[in-house]
């Protein structure tokens, strides 16, 4: 995977007429997007509009029906979501995937453990000294790379899953409603690592249902209502009216 | 101190690991290692002059709880991954009678063992199936199987006990020694250095670990879940195989009888040494010491006289008080 491709190269992320059906329902119809290196872009709609099904289908969980998704030009297939972490797709759910009794390292390494010597033992200390190292660079204020995730906040406990999305994510980040649980400060450090892992180039698909955090933070933004995708967005082009119309159905879909 | 930790942070050194490793240290731990300190001190002075505190008797406690301590670091294992295994008791007696019918019938103590531990592992994959495949919880699963695998027990040899009259064998699984140390007591220290080892040091351990924590969090990580609920399973299976092995080496025969209790006896050392009932954490030389406090236990009521019924009840006690102790951290 390379993650040094010129910015004008292909896309990290490229969804081409996706279409998603669960049984006789249309979960996602007809939706494309491109996301390049160092691009936030926001996924927007009401509930049920089918945004986590996008996320789900890029990171391996589920498969389109229909449509291909291409990563830097090519064109990938994702049997599981191992295969599509394999492509260098980290997902920060909202919920916090993580095994609260466990210290801060295991998590950050879990599922790929540092091992060393021919009895293949665990390297602690090289993992935990990877961590602090990772989360001091971000910032991430935790006491220890060694506390366990049940001593921290929600806020340390989403800087983690960012930090560790940030760690293993060649070239995409996915985060689903990263701080709906989270508080006003810590939502904002939250948006500081989303900025900060554009600026190392990661591209990243930001669901939220928070306006503003979106118009914090995205460079675009995408708008879906019942599966259907609306249309695309400049942040620096668009109003918050335009997106609540487009999101309530007030404004029809752009012409495909 | 904060001032070091810091700089050590900026630096992005790992802070002493001595520190957060006491800091979080799980207080239950102590408790246990405290109880076991008292029961001892206890049970030397009330019982001194029936020699409780002689260097044969102690050895001959940890040669006791041998086969317990070997089934409780499978169950370890088993409980930290959130299930837990309630066959291992009927499985000592059907691998300890295979092993003495092998041996009678074919005088070979490869394929003896070689059989008995196939025992164990079979019934272990059986669980691990049916609890990953079938989706029935781990609790009803190994219910069942106690009662077929005991059924089995009964069935093999007709109610018939098998003695056993294979020296070697008896010598390695039971009365033996190697270089002046028996060998139940080795073949205890080996299945608590190697549980031990593989629970803290492996990747095996950390995924364990992180499927009874939070399942979920460990897919998504690209752990095998079901692959590793049946691992522990047939672990927990080939445990319950060796201490009847065991069992047949130092009683030089098997019965349809043994490990009958043991299950209980098996759960509360594991969870009087400090271990959740409800997986993510746990510890396997705290599973080694809830053990010799089981055997212990046992030793200093006998030797104090007590009848069996008294002994069933001082120990019901006994067991109830150290579980809340070590339970109690869990309402925090
Ligand atoms: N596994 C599934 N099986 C059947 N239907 C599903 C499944 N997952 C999602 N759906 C349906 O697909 C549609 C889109 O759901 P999705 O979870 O993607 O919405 P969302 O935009 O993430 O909503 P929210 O903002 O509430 O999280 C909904 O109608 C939902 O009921
Ligand atoms: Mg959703």
């Amino acid at each position: 995977m390379s993650t040094t491709a010129t910015p004008s190269a292909a896309p990290a992320l490229r969804l081409d007429r996706i279409r998603k059906e669960f049984g006789g329902v249309v979960a996602v119809e007809n939706f494309s997007l491109d996301i390049h290196p160092g691009q936030i872009v926001a996924l927007v709609g009401d509930n049920g509009a089918g945004k986590s099904t996008i996320v789900k289908i890029v990171s391996g969980v589920h498969h389109p029906t229909s449509g291909s998704i291409a990563l830097h030009g090519d064109q990938v297939h994702f049997p599981d979501a191992s295969a599509a972490r394999g492509h260098g797709i980290e997902v920060v759910y909202q919920d916090l995937a993580l095994a609260d009794m466990q210290p801060v390292y295991m998590n950050m390494f879990l599922g790929r453990e540092l091992v060393t010597g021919p009895l293949r033992r665990l390297d602690k200390k090289r993992m935990a000294s990877q961590t602090q190292a990772l989360v001091d660079e971000l910032d991430v204020r935790i006491p220890s790379a060694r506390a366990t995730i049940r001593e921290l906040s929600g806020g340390q406990r989403q800087g983690v899953a960012i930090a560790r999305a940030t760690h293993w994510a060649t070239s995409l980040v996915l985060m689903d409603e990263p701080t709906a649980a989270l508080g006003v400060a810590e939502t904002a450090r939250a948006e500081q690592l989303m900025r900060q892992l554009r600026e190392r180039g990661r591209a990243i698909l930001l669901v939220s249902h928070n306006l503003d955090q979106v118009f914090r933070v995205a460079d675009r933004i995408a708008v879906l209502r019942r599966g259907a995708q609306i249309g695309v967005r400049e942040t620096a082009k668009t109003t918050h009216n335009e997106i609540v119309s487009m999101i309530t159905g007030l404004q029809p879909a752009d012409e495909a | 101190m904060r001032t070091r930790a810091h700089q050590n942070a900026r630096a992005a050194v790992t802070p002493p690991a001595i520190l957060d490793r006491l800091r979080a240290a799980d207080p239950r731990r102590y408790v246990v290692y405290a109880g076991f300190a008292l029961i001892m001190v206890v049970f030397s002075i009330t019982l001194r002059d029936s020699g409780f505190l002689t260097t044969p008797n102690l050895v001959h406690i940890v040669q006791q709880t041998a086969p317990i301590t070997v089934m409780a670091v499978g169950l370890v294992l088993v409980l930290t991954a959130g299930e837990i295994d309630l066959s291992i008791g009927s499985v000592v007696a059907l691998s300890a009678l295979v092993a003495g019918v092998m041996l009678r019938d074919y005088d070979s103590m490869p394929l003896a063992v070689a059989a008995s531990l196939a025992v164990g592992a079979g019934v272990g994959l059986f669980n691990g199936l049916f609890v990953t495949r079938v989706r029935v919880p781990s609790f009803l699963v190994t219910l069942a199987t106690l009662g077929l695998v005991a059924g089995l027990a009964r069935v093999m040899t007709n109610l018939q006990s098998v003695p056993i009259t294979h020296e070697y064998f008896n010598g390695l699984f039971g009365s033996g020694s190697m270089a002046g140390i028996s060998t139940l007591v080795l073949w205890s220290a080996a299945a608590v250095a190697v549980g031990h080892y593989v629970y803290r040091h492996t990747r095996f351990g950390a995924h364990v670990l992180a499927v009874g924590d939070n399942a979920r969090a460990a897919r998504v990580s690209g752990v095998k879940v079901e692959r590793v609920k049946v691992a522990v399973l047939v672990i927990s299976g080939l445990c319950a195989a060796l201490a009847g092995l065991l069992y047949a080496g130092r009683l030089h025969g098997a019965t349809y009888t043994l490990g009958e209790t043991d299950m209980l006896t098996v759960i509360a050392a594991v969870i009087v040494g400090g271990n959740r009932l409800f997986g993510g954490s746990g510890t396997v030389v705290g599973a080694l010491v809830g053990s010799l406090v089981m055997g212990v236990l046992n030793n200093g009521l006998i030797l104090g006289g007590l009848s069996v019924s008294q002994q069933m009840i001082a120990r019901g006690v006994i067991i109830l008080v150290a579980v809340a102790l070590t339970l109690r951290e869990e309402k925090a």
